[in-house]
């Protein structure tokens, strides 16, 4: 199947902090929604990927946030936004391994400290800005071919 | 391999989504920390875990797994059956530790 995106395609999806039973519907709602662009398999899975581990993070980490996409006939672009407790030392989260996940989270087997790195390496291009007391932004795009 | 002669061969229990059974399965990957899984796992796997809560459907999901395996014969909630029916993810679980099954399904796949 070839690519079919005419022109550009936008939405947002809400995040609300520990709401465990919707995690991952944002990501899974995308991913269907570039599958049935023509998006290869390939491409999905890394904007699966990246998309997933963002939500979760908002999802363990604030109390509330918003996923926002955007996709063009070139690439797709995705924010998400959380009003969190920020990030002090952005260097030190984005080593492999550095986690401050919680007791309740780590026992549902989060906390390995590979989620910022999961999605900088499936992005092309990957932004991280964080505010201490404020909230995360993490902003990735994945290109089409 | 297909799915269904894995879980004949290794007894498996079957908890969801049977129209799974006929996709290949291309290898297994083990662990309980999720982004590991999501990190390693190949589209195609099969994934031995102890952890049975909601998240592990949506990483199955995100990742075309082949289906996931629960361990040690634990209780898999109803909430999470449902969830993975919904997302066609086929969940089976063994009274097994993850050391013998991931061994019985090696041999089964190499
Ligand atoms: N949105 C966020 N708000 C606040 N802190 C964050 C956020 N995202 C990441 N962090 C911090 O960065 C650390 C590393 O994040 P990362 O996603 O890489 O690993 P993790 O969430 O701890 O474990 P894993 O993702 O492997 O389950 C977190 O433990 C946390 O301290
Ligand atoms: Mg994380």
């Amino acid at each position: 199947m070839s690519l079919n995106i005419k022109e550009t395609i936008d939405g947002s999806f809400q995040l609300v902090g520990a709401d465990f039973t919707h995690a991952g519907e944002a990501s899974t709602q995308l991913k269907q929604k570039l599958a049935e662009l023509g998006v290869p398999d390939g491409i999905v899975r890394r904007v699966a990927i990246a998309t997933f581990e963002a939500e979760m993070n908002a999802i363990i980490y604030a109390a509330a946030g918003w996923l926002h996409y955007c996709i063009t006939p070139q690439s797709i672009t995705i924010q998400v936004v959380d009003m969190g407790p920020g990030i002090e030392n952005i260097e030190l989260a984005m080593q492999e391994g550095y986690s401050t996940a919680p007791d309740w989270a780590r026992e549902m087997g989060w906390g390995a400290g590979m989620g910022l790195p999961n999605m900088k390496r499936n992005s092309d291009i990957f932004k991280i800005d964080s505010v201490v007391g404020e909230g995360t932004t993490v902003e990735m795009i994945i290109n089409f071919p | 391999m297909k799915l269904s002669d894995i879980v004949n061969k290794l007894s498996l229990d079957v908890k969801t989504y049977k129209d799974g059974l006929q996709h290949a399965v291309t290898g297994a990957y083990v662990s309980d920390l999720l982004s590991d899984v999501m990190a390693n796992s190949k589209e195609g796997h099969i994934w031995i875990t102890l952890q049975a809560h909601i998240n592990i459907v949506a990483v199955a999901s995100m990742k075309d797994l082949a289906g996931i395996i629960i361990i040690g014969g634990r209780q898999v909630p109803e909430e999470v059956l449902k969830k993975a029916d919904e997302e066609e993810i086929t969940v089976m679980t063994t009274p097994l530790s993850a050391f013998e099954i991931a061994g019985r399904l090696y041999q089964l796949l190499t």
